[in-house]
């Protein structure tokens, strides 16, 4: 049983420092199919989690957890990405050409971003403790890099990737400290997203079709 | 507490069914018109029944939202404003069939009855909630529920110039309000009225009186916060008009009124306030009452001398608890109140006539219009008694109201010595001004409108009005008679609400003023008998002209055969003396192209006095606040990415300062 959990416990935070380094590697890469996938694989490997730290002794392993990983695996793995992909077929753009902030320098950003994410997490009081050490942090940076992804770049396809980086940070803070949150909340927020991305893509998808591209600094003058 | 709340929930059940027919026309108006009258009668009945027997009843369910709970309570003070709220909407809704239907083929009813039962239920609500947050959203379900039937005729120009002018002023009261409640929240801990009544320190107290007057002011119509109502008013049908200066505005003085049972006991200088706002609103709306041409105009700022009535009423009553003078207060108190029922009755009679005016002469320029009493017998007989109710003349309501607030004031200038004896005195002078000038306001509208002979040709050919535009004219007719007969009674029924704002014990009252309002009976005897004369005098004056033939003919048709009947008084012509008089005061532009020459050309004349308030106040701020502002663009660059750098810059200070301040 302690065996059992420990490693669990592993796995989860395994799970965790894998999101931060996918998180990383997707600020500096420029190919847009290489950061859906990313940001895939983030999603599947999310979906583990919280049967990992339910078993590692968070709470009950129940239906409803290994429901809530099902979906999102589903839909953050295979869904959202074939959305996507789709609308980046049509818009024919195959790299982020000018980011706001360079590749290299987005990395070292990321890198601070974690560092400070380890300092805030520190010292943010909990109402329990959280399952493993590593689980306030990983949830911070990852929705602050979801958050500096969607501010530096220009393509609007990275920026749903963002968006969705972003949703998973949410995610990890949502499993990893709020066990008893309630299903029905869980599976909102799942559905907004999937309405979020799904718009998005269709946006996109039709954006592509009229101006040739889907630079969104570009796309300001139809500002009011 | 059931009635009210049902009454309420026909409201809104006759107002969603109307939406939902809006394309059958004739079902939507059964559905909005009935809810509206069967609401209104329900209501009226719990309220009055409140009102006359002095029952209070409460209800309170818990509620999700934060300091809200759902708690609502009928008392003497608001049954006694439900009865216009639920009496005018029942009677306005008779006018609004006609006045709907006529436009149907142009746009749908559906949303006009919608959004009048939705304000309906808002208002009713208002006056029923014992609870800040119940209070502000019931507020602003109002407030924008109006703002749509302000906007009915949004095609044109003026009008949605009206409404976007209607909406900003009621937002800032509502900031206002919203400010208020906060503070009291702060102080009692709670945001229900029976929580905060009695735990509002004294020191607070008048930054929340200042609050009030402001919040309320804006929507009851106080100068100078009455800018929206000249706009609003004409803008809106005048059905719509009817209940929201018979009742809308009288909720905005009942949110006043119950704020002042809320806070610890006045200072003398909450009675200066409001005396001088009264004396300032009460001089300034009927002066330019009288310059309108436009009838619905005038009758929007004769609102807004109204209100600067009962403000007065009001200020003398606080000048009473302040100076523990019972006498003063009660009258004062009573006084305002009873002028807010006379007021709710006879300008809504008076804008159901603008109405069935505008209806059947299709224009409400006062000066294109002239002799109508001779087609409308029955809607100029109704329209007199409103007006002579409106200028105070016994033994209509109108003179009760204002003849208690007259006590008080004498009383005050009796009872304490100088410098409220100078107030006194002041409220004397003005209420008097006031009452001389709308005789001459009232006078000319009634006189150009209906007397004398046809001006133009839309108004010889005035159809007759629909019968159901005129029949709830005659019942706001029959109120003001009755009230004024009675008026000693009445004041007995108001007197219990006058009982929370003096904290007293409501069986005491009575007592207190019953040497003033004695001579009410009499002056009403003595009315009374007249009126008996007069009735006598016209039986005569028919019995002698019984079989002789009456002609009209020219006038002076002895030398002079050319009179057209241009050459009558016009409304302007009429009150020029008085605004000469009054210029300083008034902003006034006529254009003369006069008439030169042995052979003269086409001459003209024409005047206009607007509100200079408007353009020498509101707008000038409101520009500096614009270019102020202006600065800031530069913020809305359109560029996404910018908007949530800004989102994530204030969530990472947020986080930083929050766990760098809970660290230490």
């Amino acid at each position: 049983m302690s065996l059992l959990s420990d490693l669990a416990r592993l796995i989860a935070e395994l799970i965790l420092i894998f999101v931060v380094l996918t998180d990383l590697i997707l600020l500096g890469s420029s190919r847009l199919t290489s950061t859906i996938r990313l940001s895939a694989w983030q999603g599947m490997a999310l979906g583990f989690l919280p049967l990992m730290v339910s078993r590692a002794g968070f709470g009950p392993t129940t239906l409803r957890l290994v429901t809530l990983g099902a979906v999102l695996f589903a839909m953050k793995g295979f869904l959202f990405p074939r959305l996507l992909l789709r609308a980046l077929r049509t818009a024919e753009v195959r790299h982020e050409i000018r980011p706001i902030v360079g590749f290299q320098a987005s990395i070292l950003a990321g890198i601070a971003i974690v560092a400070a994410s380890f300092w805030m997490g520190g010292r943010l009081p909990l109402p329990r403790p959280a399952p493993t050490p590593l689980a306030l942090p990983m949830a911070l940076s990852t929705i602050l890099i979801g958050l500096f992804a969607i501010t530096t770049r220009a393509n609007a396809l990275n920026q749903v990737v963002g968006y969705l980086v972003m949703e998973n940070g949410i995610f990890i803070f949502g499993v990893a400290l709020a066990q008893e949150e309630p299903f029905i909340v869980e599976m909102g927020v799942l559905l907004d997203v999937f309405v979020a991305v799904f718009v998005m893509g269709i946006a996109i998808f039709h954006i592509g079709r009229e101006f040739d591209h889907i630079e969104v600094d570009q796309l300001s003058s139809l500002k009011d | 507490m059931t009635l009210p709340l049902v009454a309420i929930g026909v409201f809104l059940g006759g107002g969603l069914l109307a939406l939902l027919a809006g394309r059958f026309p004739r079902a939507s108006t059964a559905s909005g018109a009935g809810g509206a009258i069967v609401g209104g009668v329900l209501g009226l009945y719990a309220a009055l029944d409140a009102l006359v027997f002095g029952t209070t009843a409460s209800l309170r369910l818990p509620w999700d939202v934060p300091y809200g709970s759902f708690s609502i309570a009928i008392d003497p003070l608001s049954a006694l404003f439900a009865v216009p709220v639920f009496g005018l909407t029942a009677l306005a809704a008779f006018q609004g069939i006609p006045s709907l239907l006529a436009a149907s083929d142009r746009r749908s009813v559906g949303p006009p009855w919608f959004f009048f039962n939705l304000m309906a239920a808002g208002l009713a609500m208002v006056v029923l909630a014992r609870n800040g947050v119940l209070f502000l959203v019931a507020w602003e379900v109002m407030a924008l529920a109006s703002y749509f039937l302000v906007t009915i005729e949004h095609r044109r120009a003026e009008v949605r110039e009206a409404g976007r002018t209607y909406l900003i002023a009621t937002h800032l009261g509502t900031a206002s309000l919203l400010a208020m409640f906060a503070l009291m929240g702060r102080h009692a801990g709670s945001l229900d009225f029976d929580a905060i009544a009695g735990n509002v320190p004294a020191e607070a107290a008048g930054v929340l009186f200042l609050l009030a007057v402001v919040g309320f002011g804006t929507k009851a119509g106080f100068a100078p916060f009455h800018v929206w109502l000249p706009e609003a008013y004409p803008a809106a049908p005048s059905f719509v008009a009817a209940v929201m200066s018979g009742a809308m505005s009288k909720v905005g003085l009942y949110g006043l009124f119950r704020t002042l049972t809320l806070l610890p006991d006045a200072s003398a200088w909450w009675a200066w306030t409001l005396i001088g706002l009264g004396i300032g609103s009460g001089l300034w709306g009927i002066l330019h009452a009288m310059a309108q041409g436009d009838y619905k105009r005038l009758l929007a700022f004769s609102g807004v001398e109204n209100v600067g009535i009962v403000a007065m009423g009001m200020g003398v009553g606080l000048l009473g608890v302040a100076s523990k003078a019972p006498v003063l207060a009660v009258l004062g108190f009573a006084g305002a109140l009873f002028h807010v029922l006379n007021h709710a009755t006879f300008k809504g009679l008076l804008f159901l006539s603008a109405g069935v005016i505008e209806a059947t002469a299709g224009t409400r320029e006062i000066d294109l219009l002239g002799g109508l009493s001779r087609r409308m017998p029955a809607v100029s007989a109704a329209t007199l008694i409103g007006s002579a109710a409106i200028m105070g003349l016994p033994p209509l309501n109108g003179f009760a109201g204002e003849f208690l607030i007259f006590s008080g004031a004498f009383r005050t200038e009796m009872v304490l010595g100088s410098p409220s004896s100078a107030l006194a005195l002041a409220v004397i002078g003005a209420l008097a001004l006031i009452g001389g000038l709308a005789a001459v306001t009232f006078t000319k509208s009634f006189g150009i409108v209906f007397l004398g002979s046809p001006r133009t040709e839309r108004a010889a050919t005035a159809s007759r009005p629909h019968p159901m535009m005129a029949a709830p004219m005659f019942v706001l007719a029959a109120a003001c008679v009755l009230v004024g007969l009675a008026s000693d009674r009445v004041v007995g029924v108001i007197l219990p609400a006058v009982a929370p704002l003096v904290g007293m014990d409501p069986r005491a009252i009575p007592a207190i003023v019953r040497e003033s309002v004695e001579p009410l009976w009499s002056v009403n005897l003595a009315s009374a008998l007249l009126a008996w004369l007069v009735v006598t005098l016209a039986i005569v004056r028919g019995l002698l002209l019984a079989g002789r033939d009456v002609t009209a003919s020219s006038t002076w048709g002895c030398g002079y055969q050319g009179a057209t009947a241009r050459m009558q008084y016009t409304g302007s012509s009429f009150v020029e003396p008085a605004i000469k008089f009054f210029a300083p005061f008034l902003k006034s532009r006529e254009s003369l192209a006069s008439t030169t020459g042995v052979f003269p050309g086409e001459g003209s004349f024409s005047a206009e006095t607007r509100d200079v308030s408007k353009d020498a106040l509101y707008r000038p701020a409101f520009a500096a606040v614009g270019r102020t502002l202006a600065r800031l663009r530069w913020v809305q660059g359109g560029r996404v990415h910018v908007y949530v750098l800004y989102i994530g810059l204030t969530i990472v200070a947020l986080l930083v300062w929050y766990l760098g301040v809970s660290a230490r």
